[in-house]
């Protein structure tokens, strides 16, 4: 596809420093992670477990692939499908009793 | 082709088109066949996806003749079980997938970038992919009727039915496969034009001031994006149940069938919206033009369409009440789908306020989108009726439901289409539809939907299943409602809407041999897809639009007098016409035509073969898919200007298409 | 077409392929979602068969999670060096991604093979079914990625990409994290969460 924009230079905020930085950060966040297989979380496992996997997830979302810094309208793309899955399959779940232990 | 004026005398210029891997040159006719087969002109493939979606609603048509004349009479003998249950799913599949969603996308394929003041998409060579693959697709889902039976097990599929024990020809695998095809079709035409409408609107038309018809494709675009991905799922779950032993519908397995049902329905209510959207889209023009005012509420109409598609996705299950779900999930979506009939109602208003009023010219254009306005709201009053989920209880089914789905699709959807058909001809083929036929063709559809489908609604009441092949005289009862009359009006009826649809293609005939041409703006027209000629140039406008208002093209024709406030008429579209030739942009790049999406998409047939008789075509089917692909990904978009040598034209951009070979 | 090569503003002032490419993305979340429910809904029922916690080799799975967050890092850095236009750079981090990735498709290779000695088939039970056709699909993906990566180092190569090169990267690079983040979410609801 030749489609390009009128406007050239996007603003790439991060430098290879920085992403590495994120890299490393998402490292920790995935040993951390993998410490719940023998550290045992007690009742705030589950939790634990979920906000770390949320967090790495935002993070690859804002910084590697830049949502952060770019068009708004990028972002309404990709978070209405996500949010969309998100709910829908929440109550898919929900109709089978998933929620209630 | 890239359309180069050179300020010289007339000579043709010549075409050495580059090539890909060094052996490949890409096409350059612009006329016969090949100009078609080749084309990623949006205008060419939105006439090949209409003219293909009218071959399958003839297809479908007389699927569901037949099931009306086995079903006119008790014990019928023309079809057997088997047959029949074969006959109701591809009806169903047939009008849902091969019709009403292709004749969409080829109404909205030719009138969207028009509507917005574009040339063509965003992604021109992935238009055309996107037609051959729902081409191959539904050829493909056709197949099954030859190669040992069609797909049986109705057009929602349920597994476990639809499974290898229960279905064991090679139907369902057909329709799966087929689905998987026109699917990938539908979601690259998804991507395609809403980034068009976002990208590419001409200067100055903000998303306000677009006209309701490319508002409402867009909501539809959103709907498919987002919706395809989960019937793609559930078909893979059943392909792998079917041909790799997978236990996703097992039930000795500990699988639970509702699984399917959820899957099918969270993409199968969304689909539903996506069958009405774009025909309220094209009510929305059509009934401003012939009131001779502007539509009611703009922003309430666009608004609504938005709510209509985002609460359409907490409503699925209202298709699952009678299915075990439990009191807690049915009173929900029970709730929510009570919620949806809100918007609706609100376009019905605004539909009816644009015409209160007015002064109104009852063409066949105007009298289908009133049509559509009076038999959508009987469909959705049954709807309604669905919702409360005790009722529901009685009606699911019945020929009760059949009833509701034929009124909103039938009645809605059908008409619109056949609204547009009225309106638009002359912009897409430069003739009028005699309107003596039209009327024929209108009143005999009324006549026989109403006869055909009315009578639906007593006979669910009285207990009769749908998907049964027979009914016995027993069973039929006697008196007003008894089942055997009026299964033989519903037949006859059946038959009435045919004549009627037979008129249309009758109209068209007549059309074609009728030399008169049609004047530039026949219905004085409001948006931009008018300020064109007829049929538009392949280029569309000569000079990209700054846009102002809502309905431009009005805009531009009539002013505000101010003395008595009412619209005067300043210009003439011949005027406008003319003036847009004078200031006519001097150097157009249009993209060019290209082997590869055709390829492309007929790689995926083969894959498709491979998988239900021998792996090893599928390889051939990945192979030319991915050589393909390359080919496509080498290629540039618009041929460069070196293919075209220095050679040149006058003035007319005709001259240089014309003597391109 | 509006050519917007041609300085013809689009509407937005933005790309038609990175529009095209999160729309893409918005619509592989439902995928992927449906994909993951089913998982969800089927982990337990096992047939007699084994458990995903009596079949899960958590540091292994681990150390491949690792690879492929390390994969999107090299990404970054491959999209990073085409914005400024060094060819060689890009090449390089591009195939190191996809070393990376193949390194991770591998260890699921690995990985499955030893669940199908130790008795978890596709066929095996609605926990190996599920399990197999979600990681399989992200396995695809992946696979998918790599050889757009690869042909992409080869177009590099022979400098013949129609449009933008820094462009077409950044594209892949988007596709490619996509990727890493579904894994992100598999790791934790499939291998992490005991059944």
């Amino acid at each position: 596809m030749t489609t390009n924009t009128a406007e050239t230079k996007q603003e790439h905020g991060m430098s290879d420093a920085g992403y590495i930085r994120i890299a490393i950060i998402l490292a920790a966040i995935t040993a951390l992670e993998v410490s719940t297989y023998y550290v045992d979380f007690g009742v705030l496992f589950l939790p634990a477990l979920l906000i770390m996997m949320v967090i790495k997830f935002v993070m690859v979302v804002s910084y590697f692939m830049h949502l952060k810094f770019d068009n708004k309208i990028f972002s309404f793309l990709f978070y209405a499908g996500l949010i969309l899955a998100i709910g829908v399959y929440a109550a898919f779940l929900a109709t089978f009793k998933f929620f209630i232990q | 082709m890239a359309i180069i004026e050179r300020p010289a005398p007339t000579v043709p210029a010549i075409v050495t088109p580059t090539s890909t891997y060094g052996l490949l040159k890409r096409p350059v006719s612009t006329t016969g066949w090949r100009s078609w087969v080749f084309t990623v002109d949006h205008k060419k493939l939105g006439i090949m996806y209409a003219a293909t979606a009218m071959f399958f609603f003839i297809v479908g048509g007389v699927e569901a003749l037949l099931i009306r004349l086995q079903l006119a009479a008790p014990n019928g003998k023309v079809l057997n079980a088997d047959l029949y249950n074969q006959m109701f799913t591809m009806h169903a599949t047939t009008m849902v997938f091969l019709f009403v969603m292709p004749m969409a996308a080829g109404f909205a394929n030719y009138f969207v970038p028009l509507q917005i003041g574009a040339r063509d998409v965003a992604f021109p060579r992935l238009n055309a992919f996107g037609f051959w693959a729902f081409l191959f697709g539904g050829i493909f889902l056709n197949l099954a009727w030859f190669l040992g039976g069609a797909a049986d097990g109705g057009w929602f599929m349920y597994a476990p039915n639809s499974g290898p024990v229960f279905s064991p020809s090679h139907g369902v695998d057909f329709w799966a496969l087929g689905l998987q095809i026109t699917g990938i079709a539908s979601l690259t035409g998804a991507i395609n034009l809403i980034i068009t409408v976002l990208n590419m609107r001409a200067p100055g038309m903000t998303l306000m001031k677009m006209p309701i018809f490319t508002w409402m494709i867009t909501v539809v675009q959103f709907l498919l994006l987002f919706a395809v991905p989960v019937i793609t799922v559930a078909l893979f779950l059943l392909s792998f149940q079917r041909n790799f032993g997978a236990q996703f519908f097992d039930v000795a397995a500990g699988a639970d069938p509702l699984l399917w049902q959820h899957l099918f329905w969270i993409f199968g209510h969304p689909e539903v919206y996506i069958l009405i959207l774009p025909s309220f889209g094209i009510v929305s023009e059509v009934l401003p033009v012939f009131s001779r005012k502007p539509l009611f509420g703009y922003p309430f109409v666009v608004f609504s369409g938005a709510a209509i598609g985002f609460v359409g996705w907490g409503v699925w299950a209202h298709h699952m009440f009678a299915s075990g779900l439990g009191p807690v999930s049915v009173a929900v979506f029970s709730l929510t789908t009570m919620a949806i009939a809100v918007p609706t109602g609100v376009k019905i208003i605004n539909w009816t306020l644009t015409m209160w009023g007015g002064k109104l010219w009852f063409t066949t254009a105007m009298k289908f989108a009133i049509g559509l306005i009076v038999l959508f709201t009987v469909g959705g009053l049954s709807g309604v009726t669905h919702a409360v989920a005790p009722s529901d209880t009685q009606q699911t089914d019945t020929y009760y439901i059949v009833a509701h789905f034929h009124y909103v699709l039938f009645g809605g959807a059908v008409l619109g289409i056949f609204s547009g058909f009225y309106y638009w001809w002359p912009k897409v083929f430069g003739k009028m539809l005699n309107e003596k036929i039209g009327s024929w063709n209108f009143w005999l559809m009324v006549l026989g939907l109403n006869m055909t489908f009315g009578p639906m609604h007593i006979l669910g009441l009285q207990g009769q299943p749908r998907r049964m092949y027979q009914w016995t005289e027993a069973r039929a009862g006697e008196g007003f409602f008894n089942l055997a009359f009026w299964n033989l009006v519903a037949s006859i009826g059946s038959f009435i809407l045919s004549v009627g649809i037979l008129m249309f293609l009758i109209n068209v005939w007549v059309t074609a041999r009728n030399p008169k041409k049609a004047p530039l703006d026949p219905w004085n027209a409001r948006s931009l897809e008018w300020m064109t000629t007829n049929p538009p140039k392949e280029h569309n406008f000569d000079v990209i639009p700054t846009v102002h208002h809502l309905d431009e093209f009005f805009h531009q024709k009539f002013e505000e007098d101010e003395a008595t406030h009412t619209m005067k008429q300043v210009k003439t579209a011949e005027e406008i016409m003319a003036e847009q030739e004078r200031n006519a942009d001097k150097h157009i790049h249009m993209p060019s035509p290209s082997y590869w999406p055709i390829v492309l998409a007929f790689g995926l047939p083969i894959i498709t073969f491979g998988l239900i008789y021998s792996h090893l075509i599928s390889v051939v089917g990945g192979v030319v898919v991915l050589f393909a692909a390359y080919g496509w990904a080498l290629e540039s978009s618009t041929a460069p200007d070196s293919d075209f040598e220095n050679n040149s034209t006058g003035t007319g951009l005709d001259k240089v298409a014309a003597n391109h070979d | 077409m509006t050519d917007t090569t041609h300085g013809h503003a689009s509407s937005t002032g933005i790309s038609n392929v990175k529009l095209g490419m999160w729309a893409f993305l918005g619509s592989e979340c439902l995928l992927f979602g449906g994909l993951i429910s089913t998982y969800m809904l089927y982990r337990g029922r096992v047939s007699g068969g084994p458990r995903p916690s009596q079949i899960f080799d958590i540091p292994f799975t681990s150390v491949s999670s690792f690879v492929l967050l390390m994969s999107s890092l090299t990404m970054v850095l491959a999209v990073s060096a085409a914005h400024k236009d060094d060819d060689r750079k890009t090449n390089l981090w591009l195939t190191v991604t996809a070393l990376l990735g193949a390194t991770f498709v591998g260890g699921q290779v690995y990985e499955f093979t030893a669940f199908y000695k130790e008795g978890l088939g596709f066929s095996t039970s609605l926990f190996g079914s599920s399990f197999y056709t979600l990681t399989g699909f992200h396995g695809v993906h992946v696979t998918v990625g790599i050889i757009m990566l690869m042909s992409l180092v080869g177009i590099l190569k022979r400098s013949s990409v129609p449009g933008k090169k820094a462009e077409v990267v950044e594209m892949i690079g988007l596709y490619w994290h996509f990727v890493d983040i579904v894994w992100i979410i598999i790791f934790t609801l499939v291998y992490l969460i005991p059944v």
